[in-house]
């Protein structure tokens, strides 16, 4: 019987990468849905401000949307611990996550709050309706519709992104699967069955999006 | 009672209106009729605060529609107004459409607001398209539905702001039929528009406005069948050829 370092990955894996698929899906969600939100306002708020109201946002929005997720991802916990006050890696990912998924819905969501004309609204008013049930009831669904592909878009490369996490020590499925690499020295199969894994929750938004684009443009 | 008193408006250098004067009595139609850019369209703006003013008053039941303390909102709801662009609620029904207003702004229950817009409906002519997206309708139908939305409210005055220079030629006949419905209702309107004939008929009292003033006024047979300015006999032979 041959003696080796390493164990080759088996069934009794299943509940390891398990976890780490559920982590991603965890942290994802949570960027998504934070991300969504905080962009709403944001958003809103681009769409109604004037400019200086925007240059500011629009500043702060640039620097989260130009500068690297991994680099702000260690400047960040790096920051933290410096600071005496380190997070786990969990709760500083899905910040710094929410953040940059907020930078780039918020630009999304503003073009959807830009979409609704203006004579639009102006019906609306003219029914007796306030500013903000006109905003409430008319300007947020239509202009929430207009960019639902767009949204999808966002939300798909926020799944993916969410793989550099791994960097400051979460365990979602990339960081699980290079441990599983460095013990059983198979990183084509599981890099392969990653790689599956993303196409597969990936491609079946990205399919559903185009077709609501589709749908909107006829 | 619907008074305007000396009222201008301007948008930056350029002066609007320059001192209209109009009342409007409840029952009454009174159309507006003039060339493009003569400021007919803004006066209705004006009429709905959804402009304000310069100098003068417009006054809504005694109500001073610009003034500071006056609740803009509250105030709409007594003065229906459909658009040019008839502005459907595209991620509403049809019913959705014409209820929303009575349940957001006059709290109605949803099974109250419903039964309302279904009566307006039904008394434009869309009794059978309550589930349809209006997105799916002509643009006549959609007009239709503009105009059911607002009378879903009770309005007691309808502004119409030239509610067919949009319709294809062949829609146009569906909506001014409309509008002849509402008038035998008697409906107080003030409709700004391009079709004179429509005007003739319906109207007590026709103003023609030229560059910011009113003209001429008068019945139509007065202001339409037998002008008495030079201007208003310019206009009307070059729209009824």
């Amino acid at each position: 019987m041959g003696f080796s370092l390493f164990t080759p990955v088996s069934w009794s894996d299943t509940g390891f990468i398990l976890e780490g698929i559920l982590n991603t899906i965890y942290i994802s969600v949570v960027a998504i849905v934070v991300g969504s939100i905080l962009g709403l306002i944001v958003g809103f708020f681009r769409a109604e401000s004037g400019k200086i109201g925007n240059m500011i946002m629009g500043s702060f929005l640039d620097v989260l949307r130009s500068v690297p997720l991994i680099i702000q991802l260690i400047l960040f916990t790096t920051f933290m611990g410096v600071m005496g006050s380190p997070l786990n890696p969990f709760v500083a990912g899905s910040i710094v996550l929410s953040l940059y998924t907020m930078a780039f819905m918020a630009e999304v969501f503003r073009g959807g709050f830009e979409s609704v004309h203006k004579s639009m609204r102006t019906a609306a008013r003219s029914l007796g309706m306030t500013y903000w049930q006109t905003v409430f009831y008319i300007r947020t669904p239509i202009g929430l519709r207009a960019v639902l592909p767009s949204w999808i878009g966002v939300a798909l490369s926020v799944i993916k992104d969410s793989a550099l996490v791994s960097v400051i020590g979460y365990m979602e499925l990339l960081r699980t699967s290079e441990q599983l690499i460095s013990r059983s020295q198979q990183p084509l199969e599981i890099l392969i069955g990653v790689g599956i894994f993303y196409f597969i929750i990936s491609y079946p938004l990205s399919l559903y999006g185009k077709r609501l684009e589709r749908k909107m443009v006829l | 009672m619907i008074q305007i008193k000396g009222v201008h408006k301007s948008f930056g250098d350029l002066e609007v209106l320059k001192g209209i004067d109009l009342d409007v009595k409840k029952g009454e139609a009174v159309s507006i009729i003039g060339g493009s850019g003569s400021g007919k369209s803004t006066l209705l703006y004006c009429i709905n605060a959804i402009e304000n003013i310069q100098k003068g008053k417009i006054l809504v039941d005694d109500i001073d529609v610009h003034a500071k303390k006056t609740n803009k909102d509250k105030l709409r709801q007594k003065l229906g107004m459909v658009f040019q662009q008839w502005n459907s609620f595209p991620h509403l029904t049809v019913l959705e459409n014409a209820a929303l207003a009575p349940q957001v702004v006059l709290k109605q229950s949803k099974e109250e607001a419903m039964e309302i817009a279904k009566k307006e409906l039904i008394h434009v002519g869309l009794g059978d398209k309550f589930d349809m997206y209006p997105t799916r309708m002509s643009g006549g139908q959609q007009q239709r539905l503009a105009i059911a939305r607002a009378l879903a409210m009770k309005p007691e005055y309808m502004l119409f702001d030239e509610v067919t220079s949009a319709l294809d030629p062949e829609l146009v006949g569906e909506v001014l039929d409309t509008l002849r419905l509402l008038r035998d209702d008697g409906m107080t309107m003030i409709t700004v528009t391009h079709e004179i004939a429509f005007a003739r008929e319906v109207s007590d009292k026709v103003a023609f406005f030229h560059k910011g003033i009113i003209e001429e006024m008068g019945t139509p047979d007065e202001v339409i069948g037998n002008p008495k300015k030079e201007r208003t006999q310019q206009f009307l032979s070059k729209v009824l050829h």
